[in-house]
């Protein structure tokens, strides 16, 4: 009853968590951008207390907290400082109009699920059936990153894969062990702090945050 | 004791010379650190030489002779990187291209860059492995950024992006190595232990470790900048300062391509087939000819430098995807001297690019007649890269070459195209920029020639005398890795 209760909540998240992604593709303003992360941050942190719970392992409990003080509060919290301090305009121009974006995020989630498919047959784990959501989030994470020309937004994309990549680690093994995720942690923190000062940098050298700017370093010139 | 003394050397060095990094006596503590770090790695070697792999720190630690010789390696390029930059980080500061903040900051994060790499080659635990070589990336986004021009910012952040984006690829493969790993050891930390996987590697699933390798060798192989993903190397290495070029093509590309090492040992033993060592080759082949023939187009003197970077790592993953030992013991022996060589040839490009105040080709002239040893240097450097004898990289280049005609001849004219287009391309640049008058704008500038000498020294004698030590590190190496 316990372990079907989890499979439900499992899956209901992953759900949650492939329509934040598909949200992020859609949205063009960068605020509702950083709002969605959170939620999807916050849909991590949930699923993995649940898993935590049920599956009786309790270093769950601190990934759980980790991703939503870091994922839900203060990653968006310093995005929205930046995006504030930067005075950045809301829209954004993508570089494949958006419908052939969400098109290609569905082509996406079946290749994942295809992919994993050999996964999925091996494990006997009830969040296994969420891998290919995960993988599938990290592959839009990238989507977003190669079909935005904003510095933020690309940022955001990153972040997203970093989401997608913990979900993976969660659905597929109840989590890494906790030295390796707290040192990913680390890591994700400390990228935060230097996409900062990359901001800061970017905007006062080009005076937009618009990295189609920077092209002078192509071979072809 | 040593290990321990190792690690933490350039961790506490990191966070000293983040407040003191602006002072005159600055250069003098980092190279006397990066000396000590040096010491012990040589200790930490002659433990192993003696006694065998060494397994430490409740398992955290695991050196064995492939990691060691490679950490050997970068305590000592890093040693005369800081013997190198303390001229010419001065001199920098003197053309007022960075300030005091960046001073503390660019001598911090500098040792902060040697403690991920040692992290790296010295760690037991494959997700640590990953945690130190995103660490390495990080800390050297910023230095790439140093001068804060459009171009260094521009390239610092293509090197952020794609190397996050590389990076991350490797991560999902680790999730699925540990997902394999997890059902034979049990949970917890020894599932990620890298003396625990290769004991068991027979057993673990074939299909979840190939599918492991492709996400990891996109992911690593980023780092070591196969072609197609290398985008962002040309540009990383050539707007940074030049000890962080050295630092970043000599030692970086080493580290990434053990962890890609390690990971394809792993898959290797439980597929039983050659599909990761065919992956590797595939990739090696293309990174030769692409980055050799880009060598041609560059105008840019660290452009160029960065490109035959990328066809030396193609050489080495090609070696190692081939497998057998003499090619394994070739691409070991290429490491070492790729490393040796391509640092040099920075320490001497970024002289000729001081002393000319530009890093454009075309500008740059006369250097036999300006200063005739950077002039020497550059020239022979260039010789020896190119793999021209007696240099070591002629003897490694030879050993890999031997062995593909062995085991694989259809790919061999590709890679002596490879090697031919990138041996014209850059003799022909170098020497237009070693002949001729010196420029009016040139300044000669004292060179600081103890670490040049050394480096070619070495790969001179290594060339013709291997150290039994030496022989004996490879040997076993070959053996973990055949």
């Amino acid at each position: 009853m316990k372990l079907q209760l989890m499979a439900q909540v499992n899956s209901f998240m992953a759900a949650l968590v492939l329509i934040a992604a598909f949200a992020m593709l859609a949205q063009r303003k960068i605020k509702s951008l950083v709002a969605l992360f959170a939620w999807q941050g916050l849909f991590l942190s949930i699923n993995t207390a649940v898993v935590g719970l049920v599956a009786a392992k309790h270093h769950l409990y601190i990934s759980s907290l980790l991703t939503l003080s870091l994922k839900v509060i203060l990653l968006p919290y310093i995005l929205h400082v930046l995006v504030a301090r930067l005075k950045i305009r809301n829209e954004i121009e993508t570089i494949v109009n958006i419908p052939t974006t969400m098109l290609i995020g569905i082509a996406i989630v079946i290749f994942s699920y295809h992919l994993t498919a050999p996964v999925r047959e091996m494990s006997t784990l009830i969040t296994r059936s969420t891998l290919a959501v995960a993988l599938a989030s990290v592959m839009i994470g990238l989507l977003m990153m190669i079909t935005r020309k904003h510095a933020v937004t690309q940022i955001i994309g990153f972040l997203a894969m970093e989401n997608g990549l913990f979900f993976a680690a969660t659905s597929a093994t109840y989590g890494m062990p906790l030295v390796v995720e707290l040192g990913v942690a680390l890591d994700v923190l400390i990228a935060a702090f230097i996409f900062g000062i990359f901001f800061f940098q970017i905007s006062t050298t080009f005076d937009s945050l618009n990295v189609e700017q920077m092209k002078n370093l192509r071979e072809d010139n | 004791m040593t290990l321990l003394v190792l690690i933490i050397t350039p961790f506490v060095l990191a966070l000293v010379l983040a407040f003191i990094g602006d002072r005159r006596f600055a250069p003098e503590v980092n190279i006397l650190g990066s000396f000590l770090t040096f010491m012990a790695s040589v200790a930490l070697a002659l433990d192993v030489y003696r006694y065998g792999p060494i397994i430490a720190g409740g398992k955290f630690f695991f050196v064995d002779a492939f990691s060691v010789y490679l950490s050997v390696l970068t305590a000592f390029v890093s040693m005369t990187t800081a013997v190198f930059s303390r001229r010419y980080m001065q001199r920098e500061r003197e053309h007022g291209r960075v300030g005091h903040v960046h001073m503390r900051f660019y001598h911090a994060m500098f040792q902060m860059f040697t403690f991920a790499m040692l992290l790296c080659l010295l760690t037991n635990n494959i997700g640590v492995l990953w945690i130190a070589m995103e660490l390495a990336t990080l800390s050297t986004v910023l230095l790439v950024s140093l001068y804060r021009t459009p171009n260094a910012i521009e390239a610092a952040w293509k090197y952020f992006i794609l190397c996050g984006v590389g990076i991350a690829q490797a991560l999902f493969g680790t999730v699925l190595l540990y997902f394999a790993a997890e059902k034979i050891i049990g949970e917890g930390g020894e599932a990620l232990l890298w003396t625990n996987l290769i004991e068991v590697s027979g057993r673990l699933e074939p299909t979840i470790l190939s599918l492991a390798f492709v996400f990891l060798v996109v992911g690593y192989g980023t780092k070591v900048g196969l072609v197609p993903l290398h985008n962002w190397l040309p540009d990383a290495h050539s707007e940074g300062p030049t000890p962080i070029s050295a630092v970043l093509s000599g030692l970086l590309l080493n580290v990434a391509l053990y962890a890609l090492v390690r990971c394809k040992v792993l898959v290797d033993g439980s597929t039983h087939t050659h599909y990761a060592g065919n992956i590797m080759m595939g990739f090696g082949i293309i990174s030769i000819l692409v980055a050799s023939f880009s060598i041609f187009r560059q105008k840019d003197i660290k452009r160029m430098f960065s490109y035959s970077s990328i066809e030396h790592m193609g050489i080495a993953t090609f070696a190692f995807g081939l497998g057998g030992s003499i090619a394994t013991f070739g691409a070991l022996l290429h490491m070492l001297m790729h490393s040796l060589t391509k640092s040099s040839i920075f320490f001497t490009v970024g002289h000729a690019c001081q002393m000319h105040r530009t890093q454009e080709i075309a500008k740059i002239k006369g250097l036999f007649k300006g200063d005739s040893f950077v002039g020497w240097t550059l020239m022979l450097g260039a010789m020896a890269i190119a793999g021209m004898p007696p240099f070591g990289i002629f003897t490694s280049e030879f050993l890999i070459f031997t062995a593909a005609i062995k085991d694989v001849p259809l790919l061999t004219p590709f890679i002596l195209i490879g090697l031919g287009v990138a041996f014209a391309g850059l003799l022909r640049k170098v020497q237009y920029m070693v002949s001729g008058d010196v420029p009016s704008y040139s300044k000669p500038l004292p060179a600081a020639r103890t670490p040049v000498i050394l480096h070619m020294v070495l790969v001179l004698i290594l060339a013709f005398y291997m150290p039994n030590f030496l022989n004996k590190w490879f040997q076993t190496a070959v053996e973990l890795l055949r």
